[in-house]
């Protein structure tokens, strides 16, 4: 049982994870029907972010008070990058066939993979992550299970994403006007409301979600690297397809059941197909079971909208 | 006085396709103006370019004496002018109040929630049902919402495309009296329509358009009663 529940705690904190980084690929889609395969990327420099602004500004700290710097310089570092993507890059592309932004976003990837090897000091090989007071060090033992300072983090960020992003969707005009946009761009123009500068609100949000996925990305394994937004976006985007493309709720459900099925699978599946070699084809085996059986994904594949 | 709208030898194409091969017309200040024509004839690909969802070719337009062929769609709204399109198009998941005011999208005067109900006074049921999603309106119903909806924006000039589309005769009645009522509000309408006779008895000016041309205009009046429309339009001989 502890075992399980062990398990259970840490696919959830791998699921958030993937959804923090899922909400970025369905809100895009959601309003341009476009799969931003540079999104990993985003996530990746979010996690550069971080690290950039604790080396620059407050090396050697390690109080709490920190990390929220870290969390802000690591949200204007993906924003700043998704939104120079999204205007030189997606943008002039908008009426292309469908191909052209698709190969443009795994140019961008490898763009962003080496100019951040070739030009962040010392990128070229992994770089530890700073280790912040209550958010990392010792684990705490709650009954039987281990519990990892910085998966309290990772759950905890992603609530809060989800309802504050909740609140704007929701609850504002620009939010509303992103549900208009998502049903029907023709007639939200109608509606005076400037579809470009919706579908740039659409890249930020997605972005400062990876961003704050990539602080936890780096409290979590203590080091980061160039490549984490490879695998790291690979999942997320299975989350995102799995949960229902478009659909935001159906993003973090993704990202949750993707985790929670990885970390599972690990643990329970006995001999050769068990363990941690073989949990990523376990987790593509359920994106590929669960579209077979339900294509719309898990929570329907509408275009951006409340669950 | 020059006419709020001014259209001047428009061209709209799509592709190597002309859709409006030169047409001229205009609206008066106050007036209800009437574009009818067979289908295909380019009544919607006209007033998809006047809101600046298309861009024309060539040709001006003119809107109280400002320039609109080049101004983003968006923009166009703020300037007065609110566009009711051709289906509809009311946003199928949002609730009704949620679509009307998307519709005042581009104001941000204090007077938005007083339009709401000025819009529920109008079409009592909006009120009766304003938290339930638009998508589940009858034709009729959604062409209340989206009639109100434009007129959230508060507009000089009101464009309908076709609103009496798969309407029953009621209801095409309840919407031609309501445009009636927004003229004598002093909303200037723009009109669009398949039946030719109930728009053109409201209208005080119309314009008949074949193939992207205007092949005849006149008084609402004069076109009801001139031959080529009784025998080309209204069916009779
Ligand atoms: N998006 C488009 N792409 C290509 N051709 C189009 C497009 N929209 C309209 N057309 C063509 O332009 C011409 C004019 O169409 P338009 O919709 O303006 O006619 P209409 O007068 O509104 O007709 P209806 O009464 O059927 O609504 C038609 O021949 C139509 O096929
Ligand atoms: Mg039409």
């Amino acid at each position: 049982m502890d075992q399980f529940l062990q398990q259970l705690l840490n696919g959830v904190t791998l699921g958030s994870l993937y959804a923090l980084i899922a909400v970025g690929y369905t809100v895009v889609y959601g309003i341009v029907q476009l799969i931003n395969f540079a999104h990993g990327e985003v996530f990746m420099i979010g996690a550069f972010g971080s690290l950039a602004t604790w080396t620059l500004f407050f090396k050697g700290q390690t109080g709490l008070w920190v990390l929220p710097f870290m969390i802000i310089g690591a949200v204007l570092a993906s924003v700043a990058v998704a939104l120079l993507l999204e205007r030189v890059a997606y943008r002039p592309l908008r009426n292309a066939p469908r191909l052209a932004p698709l190969i443009t976003a795994i140019g961008i990837s490898v763009f962003l993979q080496e100019a951040v090897r070739l030009f962040y000091p010392g990128a070229k090989s992994a770089l530890p992550f700073p280790q912040i007071d209550l958010v990392t060090g010792a684990a705490f033992q709650v009954g039987g299970i281990t519990v990892r300072r910085s998966a309290i983090f990772v759950i905890g960020a992603l609530v809060v994403c989800a309802v504050l992003l909740w609140f704007f969707i929701n609850r504002t005009k620009m939010g509303r006007g992103m549900l208009a946009v998502s049903q029907d761009p023709d007639t939200a123009r109608l509606m005076g409301i400037n579809v470009d500068r919706i579908i740039a609100v659409a890249f930020a949000i997605g972005a400062a979600l990876a961003g704050v996925a990539g602080v936890a990305q780096g409290l979590q394994n203590s080091n980061i690297d160039f490549f984490i937004g490879f695998m790291a976006g690979l999942k997320a985007f299975t989350a995102a397809v799995l949960g229902g493309i478009g659909n935001i709720y159906g993003a973090v459900v993704g990202g949750l059941v993707l985790g929670v099925v990885e970390a599972m699978a690990v643990q329970f599946i006995p001999g050769t197909f068990g363990g941690s070699p073989w949990k990523d084809v376990w987790a593509f085996v359920l994106l590929i079971v669960v579209l077979v059986f339900r294509p719309q994904g898990l929570m329907g594949a509408r275009v951006v909208d409340r669950a | 006085m020059s006419a709020m709208l001014e259209v001047k030898d428009l061209r709209v194409s799509y592709g190597k396709i002309e859709a409006v091969k030169g047409i001229s017309f205009s609206v008066g200040q106050g007036e209800v103006v009437c574009l009818i024509g067979t289908n295909g004839a380019g009544k919607t690909t006209t007033l998809r370019t006047i809101s600046g969802l298309i861009r024309p070719t060539s040709g001006e337009i003119t809107f109280e004496g400002k320039r609109l062929d080049g101004v983003p769609a968006h923009e166009i709204v703020t300037l007065g002018l609110a566009h009711s399109p051709e289906g509809r198009r009311i946003f199928p998941r949002l609730s009704v109040e949620e679509n009307l005011l998307l519709g005042a999208f581009s104001r941000n005067d204090g007077e938005i929630k007083s339009d709401l109900q000025a819009a529920y006074d109008l079409f009592p049921i909006l009120g009766e049902r304003s938290k339930q999603p638009a998508g589940t309106f009858s034709g009729g119903e959604q062409q209340m919402l989206a009639m109100g909806r434009a007129m959230m924006s508060r507009p000089k000039l009101l464009m309908l495309d076709e609103p009496s589309m798969g309407l029953s005769p009621i209801m095409m009645q309840r919407i031609m009296s309501t445009v009636k009522t927004l003229q004598s509000q002093g909303t200037t309408i723009l009109l669009v329509e398949q039946n030719a006779r109930a728009a053109l008895k409201l209208a005080d000016k119309g314009y008949v358009l074949e193939v992207g041309h205007v092949v005849l205009e006149g008084s609402g009046h004069d076109l009801l009663h001139s031959d080529a429309v009784r025998k080309a339009y209204l069916g009779e001989d």
